[in-house]
């Protein structure tokens, strides 16, 4: 039987001192702030510059920022890192484009039909994990030495991952979106149109960032190994005559590189994930 | 159109899940499927609406859909299934873009069920910026855009909180009140079964069969009414105490499993 009160139980404080009941939920709660990691690389370039510009460092070995500056403004002066740059950017859309493209259609099939899955998943099981740069000789064999095989090199690397990500995105897609259209008779293609591949979208998205990552090391891989042009030549050529500021210029506009293709893949999906 | 559950079994591997189950739920009426948790309900549902192939008996359908009617078996699903890349009006229109009807009729339609179910202001809103009640609501407007002869509601309300079930329940009472609009309603609350129900199948637990098929001869739209509410009481209670032992052994065997 419950009983009503009339007494205040602040009535017993004097008897008792209340205390604060301590605060036990603080942290796990990491919240990336804008500006830290923009200070921090500004802090580390300062830091670098003086150790160059003290002679702490021979900048042979390690040349200073102004001086990587310098070196990638005369190289754009000359035209030779457009040059490097363009002859690059072909061979990694061509050969990214030519594997995400296969890729998503042989993911698609190992996640939609069994027969496709069975054969696919050994093929991809058993060729994934080969470092494609040591086809390149191979495809060199069979291609000749022109642009064929660095982008076919650069087309099997993507091709794998995208599969890979593709039918488990594809195998991610709740199977009640899959069913709930199944009960409306909606016809297959339609339910791959507008159940499967927006659900999948996100898993494929997120391959492009890894596709986009391999793309570029084995252009430089493959340029490296056999290429007049091209920024991994351009790295090679630069290490060889000890030009390291040349050296670290190639490196950054890889690396520039690399933040513009994730600042793509980001956009896209803001645009194409917004539901999210 | 009436549809009739032929000796249905099923079975997953060795897992007998249903066993020689049979009833007609006719044109129009409200039958509501109950027993222990386990016991097949939602698979009887999915039988049913030919989402998965029973291991023997079958589900047939008789006599002709009402005119206009565009999917005669219409789901209503537990956990809403909304596209959640989809707006409300997306989502609703979604079960309409294989039909012939043109892009005009359709958005008709559209805008027709987000009326009837109070969704037109929210039609460009997507899915995850709903509550519970208002997914369901969504729900509920697809499988309307296509004019069912009889909706197939797997727990409809399960997933909602006490208040949203009570309106929606209201809404369900309205929506088939004319008589026009079957159901069959799984559910393993008592109370939504006797609220809307003309017949309550009781199955028994795991593998499912017919313990008893229940009538609720009051009419729905009188339910609420506190001398039927009363009377609604005690048919819930003779449920309860039809199935409450089974309920038990099947929730210690889902401990135990």
């Amino acid at each position: 039987m419950l009983e009503r009160t009339s007494k205040d139980p602040t009535e017993t404080a004097g008897v008792q001192p209340a205390r604060h009941v301590p605060f036990r939920g603080a942290g796990f709660t990491p919240a990336a702030s804008r500006w830290a990691g923009w200070l921090a690389l500004a802090a580390v370039l300062v830091v670098w510059q003086l150790v160059g510009g003290l002679a702490l460092v021979n900048p042979l070995f390690l040349p200073t920022p102004a001086m990587i500056m310098r070196a990638l403004y005369r190289l754009a002066a000359s035209g030779a890192l457009w040059q490097h740059v363009s002859a690059s950017f072909v061979r990694i859309v061509a050969g990214w484009a030519l594997g995400t493209a296969s890729g998503i259609a042989v993911g698609f099939a190992i996640g939609l039909w069994r027969i496709a899955r069975s054969i696919g998943i050994t093929f991809v099981s058993a060729l994934f994990p080969i470092p494609k740069i040591a086809v390149l000789p191979l495809l060199i064999l069979w291609l000749g030495i022109g642009e064929q095989p660095k982008i076919a090199t650069i087309a099997l690397g993507v091709f794998f991952s995208t599969t890979i990500s593709v039918y488990s995105g594809v195998d991610a897609v709740p199977r009640n979106l899959i069913r709930m259209a199944q009960s409306f008779d909606v016809p297959f293609p339609t339910i791959v149109r507008k159940v499967i591949w927006p659900g999948a979208l996100p898993s494929i998205l997120a391959g492009f960032r890894i596709t986009a990552s391999v793309a570029l090391m084995l252009v430089v891989s493959a340029e490296m190994i056999g290429a007049e042009t091209g920024i991994g030549t351009f790295v090679l050529q630069a290490g060889n005559l000890m030009q390291t500021d040349q050296l670290m210029a190639g490196i950054l506009v890889l690396s520039l590189f690399g933040l513009a293709v994730g600042r793509l893949i980001s956009l896209l999906e803001a645009r194409l994930l917004h539901w999210r | 159109m009436d549809l009739i559950a032929q000796g249905i079994s099923h079975r997953f591997d060795r897992l007998e899940v249903l066993d020689d189950v049979s009833f007609t739920v006719a044109a129009g009426e409200v039958v509501a499927i109950v027993g222990p948790s386990g016991c097949g309900k939602s698979t009887l549902l999915s039988i049913l609406g030919g989402l998965l192939q029973p291991s023997a008996g079958q589900a047939l359908l008789r006599g002709a859909p009402p005119p206009g009617c565009l999917n005669p078996l219409t789901f209503v699903f537990q956990d809403f299934a909304l596209l959640p890349w989809a707006s409300v009006a997306e989502n609703v229109a979604f079960p309409l873009l294989h039909t012939s009807l043109s892009v005009a009729q359709r958005t008709a339609v559209v805008d027709d069920v987000l009326q009837r179910t109070g969704l037109s202001d929210f039609r460009a809103v997507y899915p995850k910026q709903l509550s519970g009640g208002m997914r369901q609501r969504v729900g509920l407007a697809r499988a309307l855009a296509v004019r069912p002869a009889m909706l197939l509601m797997d727990e409809p309300l399960s997933a909602l909180d006490s208040q949203t079930r009570e309106l929606l329940m209201e809404d369900f009472v309205d929506l088939l009140a004319d008589g026009t609009l079957g159901a069959v309603y799984v559910t393993h609350n008592l109370e939504e079964a006797v609220r809307l129900a003309d017949r309550i199948v009781v199955l028994s637990r795991r593998p499912g069969r017919i313990r008893k098929i229940v009538n609720v001869a009051s009419p729905r739209h009188s339910r609420g009414d506190a001398a039927t509410r009363a009377q609604l009481l005690e048919l819930q209670n003779e449920l309860w105490v039809l199935i409450r032992d089974e309920a038990i052994d099947a929730e210690r065997e889902v401990q135990h499993a």
